[in-house]
């Protein structure tokens, strides 16, 4: 991966010195369905600064790939509807942004990588055309240049001969392979914010280390922002350095990597990290959170996790508690309120693989 | 490719030989002798024998077959017993009316469904939706002949706006080259008769593509919807493409190839309805003369002409095959 293409920002310091470069206030995502009103993403608000990297972890179905596809607004509307929340990007709030505009902001300032390399490609069109499509469109190149930039935006994410490779069909790559093609495309119009949505789910474990470093790597040559949605702590401890953790499409504990992989504060980020099988453990069984993530026509009444919390106690039913309740306002647990008459705060043992992947 | 063309039309010869079997079969079990037809029903039982030696109907019917198939290879495919002209020559005469019949059909039918389809699938379960679903169920279910004789009930008969039968005005005299009106009538230099001649292909044309209008309608409906949800057309619109583009390329490029298929396949269905259109509208096809070959008891006529359709058939489904690996990179013949 020699010759960087992609042109070093020197800019980052001085761009993050101010406002976010994303900040999405009280996102709420609806899903009007047959039997009722999906609550998908309920009331979320984080901020990325330019050239920083933020994790967004849950299970399936907590909200964490709807939050992006809001962001991008690629959800269909209907079934879906965004009731309240702005998304501001460079102080622009996307949700009320004509749709010509939003068109120019999307695959330009922000572009996305999705998490099935082998649907995401079109099947009828060379690698090669599918990338300079997007660079002739926002870039306003010619279809040679846009070709010379498609070989080089390969080149750049280590596909190795690329004056082959753009020449051919999404079927005739390996799914790592497509995975690079994704990115090069992302990262072919310089956008200032990279939203990964689970990019390595769908590969295999070696490959997986691969495309998380090239990831790190482009990221860190563009000073693009990075956005990286997965279920995987061990990518999270890995690639970023703040994280938000969420659960039935809230926010229930946001901090470093740091704080949240060592010292988690609520109850499920608790249950995830020990969760993960270790090392050393063979022939133990594994740790589970209990219980099923809630029927999302059936919420609880308060507290979305209380069901399933082995910290649950009184206030838990009864309201539900939102980041900034808390003290410090970094956890949604009522726990942590200066009310809270719980005795047990919740004690985890620090992962130390983790800690080494951190290191 | 070359070799795949050259894999095909070998197949083709199984077919057409196991073709020619069937249809010597049915042909014979057909009641009624071609030698009583030709000499009227009083004609004497000895010049009866007579016409059945000359015309070899007294052999043996593996014999006949023999003969026939003997005949096919050397490249003849017999005379008719009615006029004793070429069936070859014949066929030819005839054969720029059905082109020009089924392609109109073909036309019509691709040039309204697509459009219809891809309107349909824009929308689906709304009022539109419904309105095509309704139309091509319909259009699906009415027999060509109803349709057909409503169609010059209403627009000839009664409105007087398009003509009932036939291909052109007979009083429209234009010397016949390639026996394609629509191209005789403009090398001729009369657009007039040109005009006349294309008035002639609209009632035909839609009774004969009212089917396969349906049929591309409902097809195009369900390949665009299937699309619309692909990972990849969600990366087009994440890219920033204008969704004119995306409906445009990154759909339709995927949505064509059921559709391309569909198509292939109607082309049999046109050949075989081009018979019922063409003696509803006494329409001077191959339709027709087969009709009035089977009337008469033509063997060689009914025989040859239906082995050039099957060729004909398999030749359109090779060239659809074709077009469906330029259209599909993931099936590249070799």
């Amino acid at each position: 991966m020699t010759g960087s293409i992609l042109p070093v920002d020197d800019d980052v310091a001085t761009r993050s010195a101010g406002r976010p470069l994303l900040e999405v206030r009280d996102l709420r995502t609806y899903f009007h369905v047959m039997d009722g009103v999906v609550r998908a993403v309920d009331g979320i608000s984080f901020s990325i600064m330019a050239g920083e990297t933020l994790g967004i972890v849950g299970e399936s179905g907590c909200g964490k790939s709807v939050t992006s596809l809001s962001i991008m607004r690629l959800l269909d509307m209907p079934p879906a509807e965004i009731p309240s929340g702005e998304i501001l990007f460079e102080g622009r709030d996307l949700l009320t942004m004509p749709d010509e505009e939003m068109r120019k902001v999307r695959g330009n300032d922000i572009a996305m990588i999705f998490q099935e390399p082998m649907t995401s490609l079109n099947p009828v069109f060379t690698v090669g055309d599918q990338i300079a499509e997007a660079v002739i469109l926002h870039q306003g190149l010619s279809k040679k240049a846009a070709w010379d930039k498609a070989i080089e935006s390969l080149k750049a994410v280590g596909i190795n001969n690329p004056e082959r490779r753009v020449k051919q069909y999404p079927h005739e790559l390996s799914g790592g392979m497509r995975q690079r093609v994704m990115i090069a495309m992302a990262l072919s119009c310089d956008p200032k914010l990279l939203i990964a949505d689970e990019p390595t789910t769908a590969l295999d474990v070696t490959i997986q280390a691969q495309i998380l470093e090239l990831i790190r790597t482009v990221q860190d040559r563009t000073g693009a922002a990075l956005m990286l949605i997965t279920h995987d702590l061990g990518v999270v401890a890995e690639t970023v350095k703040d994280v938000v953790v969420m659960y039935a499409g809230r926010i229930v504990e946001e901090g470093s990597v740091e704080e949240v992989l060592l010292a988690p504060k609520h109850p499920y980020t608790e249950g995830l990290l020990g969760s993960i099988p270790s090392r050393g453990k063979r022939g133990e069984r594994l740790n589970v959170i209990r219980g099923t993530v809630p029927n999302p026509f059936n919420m609880p009444p308060g507290c979305n996790f209380a069901p399933r919390c082995p910290y649950a106690f009184e206030p838990c039913t009864q309201a539900d508690p939102r980041i900034g309740d808390a003290n410090p306002p970094d956890v949604a647990c009522w726990l942590y309120t200066a009310t809270a008459t719980s005795p047990t705060p919740p004690r985890v043992r620090p992962r130390l693989d983790l800690v080494e992947a951190l290191g | 490719m070359i070799k795949y063309i050259v894999r095909r039309l070998l197949g083709a010869i199984p077919v057409l030989f196991g073709l020619s079997i069937i249809l010597f079969a049915f042909i014979h079990l057909l009641p009624g002798d071609p030698a009583a037809t030709i000499l009227g029903q009083h004609a004497r039982p000895e010049l009866v024998d007579a016409m059945r030696h000359r015309l070899g109907l007294d052999l043996p019917l593996w014999q006949q077959y023999l003969n026939y198939v003997g005949d096919l290879l050397h490249g003849d495919l017999g005379r008719s017993f009615v006029n004793n002209r070429s069936v070859v020559d014949d066929f030819f005469v005839r054969f720029p009316g059905t082109v020009e019949l089924t392609l109109a059909a073909l036309a019509f039918a691709v040039g309204l469904g697509i459009p219809m389809g891809r309107w349909a699938a824009r929308k689906p379960q709304s009022f539109s939706d419904g309105f095509i679903t309704v139309v091509s169920l319909v259009g699906v279910s009415i027999p060509i002949f109803v349709l057909g004789l409503s169609l010059q009930y209403v627009f000839a008969v009664q409105l007087h706006i398009l003509p009932a039968s036939g291909r052109i005005d007979p009083r429209l005299q234009v010397p016949y080259t390639t026996n394609f009106l629509l191209i005789d009538t403009l090398l001729a230099g009369r657009p007039d008769a040109f005009v006349d001649s294309l008035r002639h292909l609209v009632l035909p044309a839609i009774a004969l593509g009212s089917i396969p209008l349906a049929i591309i309608t409902r097809i195009t409906r369900a390949s665009v919807l299937d699309v619309t949800h692909e990972d990849y057309v969600r990366t087009a619109r994440a890219k920033g493409l204008t969704e004119k583009r995306v409906d445009g390329r990154h759909i339709m490029r995927n949505a064509w190839l059921p559709v391309v298929t569909v198509i292939g396949l109607q082309v049999g269905g046109l050949l075989a309805g081009a018979v019922i259109t063409e003696t509803v509208f006494a329409w001077n096809g191959v339709g027709k003369w087969v009709v009035e070959a089977i009337e008469a008891h033509d063997y060689f006529v009914i025989q040859s002409s239906i082995l050039i359709f099957a060729l004909i058939f398999l030749l359109v489904n090779l060239v659809v095959d074709i077009g469906y690996a330029f259209l599909n990179p993931r099936i590249r013949y070799s």
